[in-house]
């Protein structure tokens, strides 16, 4: 191939990379703007999301795209089921603490990371994706699921865009984020407000998993690189801003995609992890986000 | 702070190594060599103490400078065929001039911030001995011969494979280590950490240079850890990368939480303590990380002191 396709083939990959990321982060980036809590469980939850996914659509016979289907149903109302146990039995009694919490969740990563080695096993597991349809490019073929999974991620960025934006669950969310008191002050359930946005934050982790398992396979230590990624993207789009933390995505899916394609997979992990320590150190505010109230 | 009786003070402090030093003579073999272990990495659990429990700043990236020690010391020995004292200073050496360099830049952020950067700052460190793998053996590790873990004083020579030399080198490195946390916690400087921990603005106030006393108190940290990493790499003879990883990171803290924050002898309590767990479960369970998981969350939930915070706070209000 020449260098031109070559490089539409990285930025294509890069552009899967994105979308799944971008939920990823989102997920995190909207339960530390509205909670203040640092979840490093957040990629378990994705790990957990792809687990369930290949358990669901293994139990279901029939065309791949039914076990798909439910899979992308069942599997994220498991994990937001799990959050939701998990935010009310620790980080409620933790009185939602930022040092606490952070332990909490490195205990709760290791706990979801051990039973799903103990019940799942160290396999790496295919879920097969429910069509495919290739889509024939002059230079090369093109999966074309991957390119539904963009479809899907922007659709799903749009939704919550507008949920945050448009709807009463939105405001609410927005005026818990702003003021915690005196949003309890006037009548607001914030420890209902808390609960549902770590439930949230958790499934779109879910949701993301699921889309990516037909690509990439199931595998209990497959939140690693995700839960790294996801600290970068909203770190550098600005903790708790939305937008920055899509157009981060974007920034960081492409450009991984393409540095990993003709560098060393090692030294593109090694100049990311150090650029956002920079950003975080120069500039804490992140390169779109607003100085902290 | 309350003005401790220092004979009292001094007295448990050379109780507890004392008994260590008796233990040797009547410790099993196997036991005998978990020990040596669980001294060595009780320093490592001190140096985070040192920064964690007085300073109050939590660094999820304290593996980097026990693997600084780890390396510094290893490779020099593996690659150059230094002695064991030179290996020693040249590990202690790198962590403290990487904790110099980290203390620069991660002090310039605070709370959840300062977590993240040097967790990022940690996994860096860790890619990086990856990427070199033609030097630092990678996610393989090296080995370093018997040969090279001799210590020649004079005309005796001490072999570090020896399980008593190596308990014994465990346990002076545990003491002087001990007593110095000891002597930096109750000096001045100790009590402008604890000033800073307690309120940073009003000891800034007050004219002390809080971030020349957070950088110092970095630089001692990551010092004290290298020493441990040195001394792991010099008495066990293998480096490996998975020192550097998340997982020793959150280790130290792990030991620091359990045993008591802000306790001189809370580190060993809860090095000990851990791997006595860790040792007696993975007799029926290999869900080693399940008890480090559920005991992390236990202890912040209803522990938040530790075990010698929780006793200093009912019975003894002495203890240092």
């Amino acid at each position: 191939m020449h260098f031109g396709p070559h490089l539409l083939l990285a930025a294509l990959e890069g552009l899967v990379t994105s979308a799944v990321l971008a939920l990823t982060a989102l997920g995190l980036s909207l339960v530390f703007g509205v909670m203040r809590v640092v979840n490093v469980a957040h990629g378990e939850f994705f790990m957990l999301g792809a687990v369930l996914a290949w358990a669901v659509s293994t139990a279901i016979s029939g065309h791949p795209a039914i076990g798909f289907v439910a899979a992308l149903v069942i599997a994220p109302l498991l994990v937001g089921l799990v959050a939701l146990i998990a935010e009310r039995l620790v980080l409620r009694r933790l009185h939602y603490n930022p040092e606490g919490t952070i332990v909490a969740t490195i205990g709760m990563l290791y706990i979801i990371q051990q039973l799903a080695l103990t019940f799942y096993g160290p396999e790496a597991r295919p879920v097969e994706p429910p069509f495919s349809y290739r889509i024939l490019l002059p230079w090369f073929g093109y999966s074309g699921y991957k390119l539904s999974v963009v479809a899907a991620s922007a659709i799903l960025l749009v939704i919550t865009w507008l949920v945050l934006t448009r709807t009463k669950i939105g405001l609410i969310m927005r005026a818990t984020q702003y003021d915690r008191e005196t949003a309890q002050a006037f009548g607001i359930p914030v420890e209902r407000v808390y609960a549902g946005v770590f439930a949230v934050g958790a499934m779109l982790a879910a949701i993301a998993a699921v889309l990516i398992v037909p690509i990439s396979q199931a595998h209990y230590l497959m939140g690693q690189d995700p839960l790294l990624l996801s600290f970068i993207v909203v770190i550098i789009g600005g903790l708790g801003s939305l937008r920055g933390t899509v157009v981060a995505a974007v920034l960081i899916g492409l450009s991984d995609g393409i540095v990993s394609m003709f560098f060393s997979p090692t030294l593109a992990k090694i100049i990311a992890t150090l650029v956002v320590a920079m950003v975080l150190v120069f500039r804490p505010q992140g390169l779109f986000g607003t100085t902290p109230r | 702070m309350r003005d401790a009786s220092p004979a009292k003070t001094y007295a448990l402090h050379i109780g507890v190594i004392a008994l260590l030093f008796a233990l040797n003579f009547v410790l099993p073999d196997y036991h005998q060599g978990l020990f040596a272990r669980i001294m060595t990495l009780a320093v490592f659990a001190m140096g985070y103490n040192l920064l964690f429990g007085y300073v109050g700043l939590l660094s999820l990236g304290h593996a980097m400078f026990f693997s600084a020690g780890l390396y510094g010391a290893g490779l020099t020995v593996y690659h150059l065929g230094w002695g064991v004292p030179e290996a020693f200073v040249a590990g202690v050496a790198c962590g403290a001039l990487l904790a110099l360099v980290i203390g620069l830049l991660a002090l310039r952020t605070s709370g959840v911030a300062f977590m993240i950067v040097t967790m990022m700052f940690a996994q860096v460190f860790y890619l990086l001995i990856l990427y070199f793998a033609a030097w630092t053996g990678g996610d393989q590790g090296l080995v370093i011969q018997q040969a090279s873990r001799v210590i020649a004083i004079g005309g005796a020579s001490f072999d570090l494979t020896n399980a008593t030399v190596r308990y014994m080198s465990a346990l002076a490195l545990f003491s002087i280590i001990l007593l110095v946390t000891l002597a930096v916690v109750r000096s001045r400087f100790g009590r402008v950490l604890v000033a800073i921990r307690e309120n940073e603005e009003r000891t800034k106030m007050l004219g002390y240079d809080t971030v020349a006393n957070k950088l110092a108190a970095v630089v001692a940290s990551g010092a004290i850890c290298a020493a441990s990493g040195a001394a792991y790499a010099l008495l066990f003879g293998y480096v490996g990368s998975g020192f550097a990883s998340v997982q020793y990171s959150i280790l130290p803290l792990l030991w620091v939480l359990l045993g008591g924050a802000a306790t001189t002898l809370g580190p060993l309590i809860g090095t000990l303590f851990m791997y006595y767990v860790t040792d007696i479960t993975s007799g029926f369970t290999s869900a080693y990380l399940l008890i480090v998981g559920v005991a992390l969350i236990l202890l912040v939930l209803f522990f938040p002191k530790g075990i010698l915070g929780s006793i200093r706070e009912r019975w003894l209000g002495w203890l240092p």
